[in-house]
């Protein structure tokens, strides 16, 4: 039965007439996971009003095959997560399945009793999370807990399941498979332990795994790693597996299938080629464009550099130093990105240049004069230069503050605005960042992801700066929305002429909107100046795998990448 | 906006707090008007020495026959004020040194921190029994004395809970424009930790009531004639010994008191992760 025929049949009112014939004929041996009509709804109560529920997923319907890969994707809140669960038959704290079927195997595992559904979790589906580090007990070997779920459902003895761990151990490339279980889980990197998450899954030799956003907490050159090996474990172990993740580049690289999620609806179902390829939505079209920024490279200018970096060491603890030797520069006006894994002290430099954390050696010039090493000792009007934006958006924000005494408060501190004119301010800059006046008395909380960026970017504009630092400020966002802020971040940038030295370890927003380029690597500059330059060969070593391990969106790019790194290893 | 709070925070208190917010609301009543809802003033005698309960009477009277009603009121009076004076002592001190240190960091916070560890090593009781002896036992000193040694747990709590917010990126960012520990302290911290404080202050008021006490019947506290519940349980101690109930009516008023404070700040702390979250 084709994907098509199905949606349509559980849109018509037909529903049971066709449950009934297909009960008749028998389920086709190769489905192995069949929803129909899923609806799961979530009980919330707000303070001061009545106990409501609202629909978190409605109408979802899907088969999956055996061996086969469905890729779940959609932005935050789009119920991918929550579809996974309920593929398990279980609703997080609050949510609750109130309709629909979960055939697993033709039997529906809904209705079956809270003992009949412990038998088939962690047995017959695996599951693989997230965040792998708060998924293993840092106390307990590795080991010991990745056949934990074998032994417990008496599937395999001790003995064989030990076995069994050392040989996926190997198949997932870990490294000295016959000892990695003796591991605790902070003795093995990020990498390496979502590659053990998966062990634990694939251990009870289940039929299908839910894996869920497992590469998104990775650096992109780990990613590929461990997207590599997920990819040859589904192969080789013949598991059915729903692969949920925001990113479509990623899950074209692994999926059979995709369906595209958004808001608890399906928007687009199809085979990967269909959804890449040809997507029919407006809204898979979207998420399927790559980035629509681009911005021209500006020359630089005869001027000398805005911000001057030289010879910067840096060291938390005074011993081991996490920057070595970093020199930069950066012109008004202008955009430098700076690159590379977590660990590699892009952030570090950010503390220094705002003098957050004094280094240890080097200079910091800042429009000609030397900038003093701590925060304490710089003046109001430097630090009114240099502004802020952060990751995280919800935490850079005061809880207890509205948004107007947010903004406002830059303008009253650097410039002694008050009153009525601070207010006519705060809302010309809420404006500006295309939020409306009607915010003025919001507080964080009630504002949706992108508009909290909005809001922080407001709050160092207010300071009037020439120079901004935004520290990852895309990262924590969903791609539609990124891309919001990045065009809002361009166009202040024309407006106001303001430089920004932007952090990130997205490469697609580095190529979108840089005008030079530092490429980071253990607390070293490996590359630095123009973006014509840095992005055009010859690379050295690490940017050449920085760059080539970001996913591009196409079928068979994971295959193409690994080959031609195993050429080049060949050629060495 | 604020009424709303107020409303919603009511409208989540179990039955529990609601009956311990009752008996506060009728205690502090009671100790607001005390001249006007006691039937008679606290140092008047107006019966025999230990009367049982009579029309005239209506908790009986103590063992110099004044009216117990009358005590307790008056007492509840004292009692509030002493106590309620010195946790909100005890709380300026506290959370404002606390925050101090958590802001500064480094040396401060060390100086700080360890003279309260110091201060926290003397056995309080003992502490405020040797102070108060040599000092003059007048209300100011009383308040003053249990006002610094309370002090100590809130700054412990305090320091703790601004340690988390300190290391947000709003607090960073306020550093970053230039604001000084004041503005940190007061704008950015303090409406942050202000659940767990209240809480805590609610905690904080039933112990003062139960130190205080104790002290009055140490004899430390408030000084006779005036009525104190913990002076009035002392007072009437011996007669117990006789099978004349007097001495518990004044203790089953601290015990009331301190379980309804108890349970209002119970029903609080509950709520305190929503009340963080949703505004």
């Amino acid at each position: 039965m084709s994907v098509t025929q199905l949606i349509k049949e559980s849109d018509t009112e037909l529903q049971s007439e066709s449950q009934h014939l297909e009960g008749e004929q028998a389920m086709p041996s190769t489905t192995y996971l069949e929803v129909k009509d899923l609806k799961i709804e979530a009980s919330i109560s707000m303070p001061g009003q009545e106990r409501q529920s609202i629909t978190l997923v409605d109408k979802i319907s899907f088969t999956l095959g055996r061996g086969k890969v469905l890729g779940l994707i959609g932005e935050s809140g789009a119920g991918k997560s929550t579809i996974g669960l309920a593929s398990m038959a279980f609703g997080r704290g609050g949510c609750e399945i109130t309709g629909g079927q979960m055939l697993v195997n033709g039997v529906d595992i809904l209705k079956l009793s809270a003992n009949e559904v412990r038998k088939i979790r962690g047995a017959k589906i695996g599951y693989v999370a997230q965040s792998a580090a708060a998924a293993f007990n840092p106390a307990h070997r590795i080991g010991e807990q990745v056949i934990e779920s074998a032994i417990e459902h008496k599937l395999m003895t001790r003995k064989e399941a030990l076995a069994y761990a050392d040989e996926l151990f190997a198949k997932l490339g870990l490294p000295d498979p016959k000892n990695f279980g003796r591991r605790y889980p902070h003795q093995v990197s990020g990498g390496q332990l979502q590659r053990a998450m998966t062990v634990m899954a694939l251990c009870p030799k289940p039929d299908m795994i839910v894996f869920d956003e497992p590469t998104t907490a990775l650096d992109v050159t780990t990613q590929i790693e461990v997207l590599a090996t997920i990819k040859h474990a589904i192969q080789e172990t013949g598991v059915a597996a729903l692969y949920i993740t925001h990113d479509l580049a990623v899950v074209a690289q692994i999926a059979d299938d995709i369906m595209v999620l958004r808001g608890g609806k399906m928007i687009e179902y199809g085979s990967t080629d269909e959804i890449i390829n040809k997507p029919q939505e407006r809204y898979t079209q979207n998420l399927v464009s790559v980035r629509s920024i681009e911005k021209e490279e500006k020359p630089d200018p005869a001027s000398e550099p805005i911000l001057k970096v030289t010879n910067i060491d840096a060291a938390y603890d005074g011993v081991n130093k996490i920057l070595k030797d970093v020199t930069l520069h950066l012109h008004a006006g202008q955009t430098l990105s700076i690159v590379g894994e977590s660990g590699s002290g892009k952030s570090t430099l950010a503390r220094v240049i705002t003098g957050l954390l004094p280094p240890m050696g080097g200079a910091i010039e800042y429009d000609g004069t030397t900038l003093s090493a701590d925060l304490k000792s710089r003046s109001k009007e430097q630090l009114r230069q240099l502004q802020m934006i952060y990751q995280m958006a919800d935490v850079a924000m005061n809880p207890r503050q509205t948004i107007g005494q947010i903004i406002g408060r830059p303008i009253e501190f650097y410039f002694g605005v008050k009153g009525a004119e601070k207010r006519r301010q705060t809302i010309e800059l809420l404006e500006q960042i295309e939020l409306g006046e009607e915010y003025f008395h919001r507080y964080p909380a009630e504002l949706s992801g992108g508009q909290k960026q909005r809001v922080c970017i407001a709050r160092a504009l207010a300071a009037k700066p020439s120079l901004i630092i935004c520290d990852e400020v895309t990262s924590a966002l969903d791609p539609l929305v990124a891309d919001g802020i990045l065009q809002l971040l361009m166009d202040l940038q024309n407006k106001h002429d303001i430089a920004y030295l932007f952090i990130t370890h997205d490469l697609a927003t580095v190529k979108a909107i840089s005008d030079s380029i530092a490429v980071m690597y253990q607390g070293k500059l490996v590359r630095f100046g123009k973006k014509s330059v840095v992005l055009a060969p010859p690379f050295d070593d690490y940017t050449d795998m920085l760059l080539s391990s970001v996913p591009e969106m196409q079928l068979g790019w994971l295959e193409r990448i690994l080959a031609e790194r195993k050429m080049h290893s060949a050629d060495h | 906006m604020k009424n709303n709070l107020m409303l919603d925070l009511l409208s989540h208190l179990s039955w529990g707090a609601r009956i311990g917010l009752l008996s506060i609301l009728v205690f502090a009543f009671a100790a607001t008007f005390a001249p006007w809802v006691s039937p008679f003033t606290q140092d008047e005698i107006v019966g025999d020495v230990w009367e049982p309960i009579s029309a005239n009477s209506w908790l009986g009277t103590d063992q110099l026959g004044r009216d117990i009603l009358s005590r307790l009121i008056h007492g509840a009076r004292n009692t509030f004020f002493i106590a309620g004076a010195a946790t909100l002592l005890s709380f300026f001190m506290g959370t404002f040194l606390g925050f101090m240190a958590a802001v500064s960091g480094g040396r401060t916070d060390q100086a700080l921190s360890r003279s309260n560890d110091l201060l926290m090593a003397i056995p309080t009781l003992i502490f405020a029994l040797v102070v108060l002896s040599v000092l003059p036992s007048s209300m100011g000193v009383l308040i003053v004395v249990m006002g610094v040694l309370d002090s100590t747990r809130v700054f412990r709590l305090s320091r703790a809970v601004a340690v988390d917010i300190v290391v947000m990126d709003y607090v960073e960012a306020a550093r970053l424009r230039g604001e000084n520990s004041l503005w940190i302290i007061f704008r950015e911290i303090l409406p942050n930790a202000l659940s767990p404080l209240f809480a805590e202050f609610g905690l904080r008021f039933a112990f003062a009531v139960l130190f205080l006490s104790t002290l009055s019947f140490l004899g430390l506290g408030i000084q006779p004639p005036d009525a104190d519940w913990g002076s009035m349980v002392k007072e009437n101690k011996d007669g117990i010994v006789f099978g004349i109930p007097a001495a518990l009516i004044p203790a089953g008023a601290i015990a009331i008191l301190t379980i309804s404070i108890n349970l209002v700040v119970d029903s609080i702390l509950s709520r305190t992760s929503s009340l963080k979250g949703g505004r």
